[in-house]
């Protein structure tokens, strides 16, 4: 039943991400609105602006519901070390759990977002969470997904979920979602 | 040459352009600065008479004062001392000038001459030697006095420093607000060196927007944001007054970190694809792409040496974020930061001798604001935030803008290049962040 929900969201998700839009303002200026985040009914305390994260989320909170937080299935998301790319062996274990359900489901599409903490540049961080998502994705793939059925995007540190300036913030920044 | 004027009264009607005006409700820059009092070149600045109704539509002392002084260069005489207030030369007494130590004095009117249209007088007085260094009358609109006033400045920096002034240019910066459902407010702004006449270039909900690089002539932004949720990262150019743009970039991956060529023909830039990231040249107009660094390691954050012989670089490949040269053919690639745990965004002053950069000395120490020299691998740190980036030289070389955070706000800082004064500009709201300073008006 949870499988189902997430499907209809993505593909709810997928029409609305059509709707984006770029329209030119007076004063040379120009406006572009990502028109898949909505300040609607999904809006999340936490703050995250990404539409696929939303979907995540909704997961998240089912399986807590649900208490299956055991089920490597119900975490979407994997956390890195400082400066790293590898995976730990609880994310290990994730990432494959991951890639055999959707080995077993070919049509799928899965989108994999790659994060950093605030340290180091802007541009460094992008590149790196570019990194983090293809590792993620080189396991995928080993593990028999389709290379198309993978889209891997890269925020960088732009999109944190934790706002604080500490260990225990930037933890949580450093990871890799896992969206479908 | 220029020296040979002294004496002389120029006469200079100055032809601007006009910006469009800024849109109504921008959140402006509020400026703050610290440290500088009591050194430099004792200068007094002597407010300008107005010749008009009301008050005048700008203080184009109090502008000249500021500039001159977040230069850390001047000691500026503060004007409760002033025992008189002249306005051209024929007033000053000179006495008066020794008296509060004042070496060099600034003197000016401005007068409204037409509907939309003032006369600004200024001069420049040598103390000792009783003498006019500069004059100039100016002619314009009331949306041109703040520049007047920023050309007045650069020509007293110009005369008393050697060096050329850069307070009439722009500075590109990407301001972030969330809002109270979450979403994030991204804009791109363009304004005054100073922070004044912020103008509107891009605006995005929830679509990042980093990394601005100016074309050499001051027309148009390179800059990284994302086409929508579902695309990487892409480079876009676009023209600032007409606000056209398109995406340079259409690679099975990312670009990111344009840095525009000092001809102003190509932008160096980072693509990303299938998780590896290297440097590439793009020509401007063709389109044609060339790549640069072929490693496993992430090289990005690009910037040319001023004469275009060669880019240096970030790179992690020896373990840890250093910067790296290579020639623009790809050929000869050499580290050049040995020193500190970590070194990123390097970018040229103008002469091409030193390179500001991001630094992380370790032992906890955070990323600050430094100077490398090639010549012989010395950094000087010259700020103490511990998340201080995005380091940017003035179009002279005397000043370095960057961002860091007070408290949990980003705001820009700007520091003179010898560490002395430190300018912050903040919003009242939200993150100011990515600077980038035009080398032309």
């Amino acid at each position: 039943m949870r499988r189902f929900g997430t499907i209809f969201l993505a593909l709810f998700l997928g029409i609305a991400i059509s709707g984006c839009a770029a329209s030119k303002k007076k004063g040379g200026s120009v406006e572009v609105e990502d028109a898949t985040i909505g300040s609607s009914t999904e809006s999340s305390s936490s703050g995250i602006g990404s539409e696929d994260t939303t979907a995540g989320e909704i997961i998240i909170l089912e399986s807590d519901d649900q208490g299956d937080m055991d089920d490597p299935l119900g975490q979407r998301v994997v956390y890195f070390d400082f400066d790293s790319a590898n995976l730990t062996p609880e994310a290990q274990m994730v990432v494959e759990a991951h890639a055999q359900y959707l080995s077993g489901n070919p049509g799928m599409a899965v989108v994999l977002e790659g994060h950093a903490d605030e340290r180091g540049t802007r541009e460094y961080n992008l590149a790196l969470g570019e990194r983090r998502a293809n590792s993620v994705s080189e396991i995928f793939q080993a593990l028999g997904v389709a290379p198309d059925a993978i889209r891997t995007i890269s925020y960088g540190e732009e999109r944190p979920v934790s706002m604080g300036q500490d260990e225990g913030a930037w933890s949580l920044n450093r990871r890799v979602e896992i969206l479908y | 040459m220029k020296f040979d004027r002294i004496d002389k009264v120029l006469r200079a009607t100055v032809l601007l352009l006009a910006l469009s005006a800024p849109s109504a409700g921008l959140a402006k820059l509020t400026i703050e600065i610290t440290g500088g009092a009591g050194s430099g070149i004792p200068i007094a600045v002597v407010p300008f008479k107005w010749s008009g109704e009301g008050s005048s539509p700008e203080d184009i002392g109090a502008i000249v004062a500021a500039d001159l002084y977040r230069s850390g260069r001047f000691d500026l005489k503060p004007p409760s001392d002033f025992l008189s207030r002249p306005s051209q030369e024929s007033e000053v007494r000179y006495k008066d000038w020794r008296l509060i130590k004042a070496e060099t004095i600034v003197v000016g009117a401005i007068t409204r001459s037409g509907e939309d249209e003032f006369d600004v007088n200024f001069q420049l007085l040598d103390v000792y030697r009783e003498k006019i260094k500069i004059g100039l009358k100016f002619t314009v609109s009331e949306g041109q006095l703040r520049q007047v006033a920023h050309q007045i400045s650069d020509r007293i920096f110009d005369e008393m420093t050697g060096i050329e002034g850069a307070f009439n240019t722009r500075i590109a910066y990407v301001t972030m607000k969330q809002k109270e459902n979450g979403d994030r407010l991204y804009e791109l702004m363009v304004a005054d060196s100073d922070g004044h006449n912020p103008q509107q270039i891009l605006q995005t909900t929830n679509l990042p927007v980093l990394s601005p690089s100016w074309s050499p002539n001051g027309r148009d932004l390179a800059y990284v944001s994302f086409a929508d949720g579902r695309s990487g990262a892409n480079v876009w150019i676009q023209n600032i007054e007409s606000g056209n743009r398109r995406p340079v970039a259409r690679f099975d991956g990312n670009a990111s970190a344009p840095a525009w060529s000092p001809d102003g023909r190509a932008l160096a830039l980072t693509v990303s694809s299938a998780g590896n990231t290297d440097i590439y040249i793009l020509q401007v107009a063709s389109l044609e792409i060339r790549r640069i660094t072929k490693s496993l390691a992430i090289d990005t954050e690009p910037a040319w040496a001023p004469d275009g012989s060669h880019l240096v670089f970030t790179s992690d490949r020896s373990g840890r974020p250093h910067i790296y040269r290579v020639n623009t053919d790809g050929g000869q690639i050499r580290r050049l930061t040995m020193e500190g745990k970590e070194n990123a965004a390097a970018s040229y002053d103008p002469r091409g001798e030193r390179l500001v950069l991001v630094t992380n000395r370790g032992k906890g120490a955070g990323y600050q604001i430094g100077v490398f020299y090639p010549s012989d691998g010395r950094t000087d740190v010259l700020t103490k935030g511990t998340l201080d980036e995005s380091p940017t030289f003035s179009p002279n070389g005397a000043m370095i803008l960057y961002a860091t955070k007070m408290g949990r706000e980003g705001v820009l800082a700007a520091v003179s290049a010898d560490g002395r004064v430190r300018q912050i500009l903040k919003l009242h709201e939200g993150d100011v962040r990515e600077p980038a300073w035009s080398a032309s008006r």
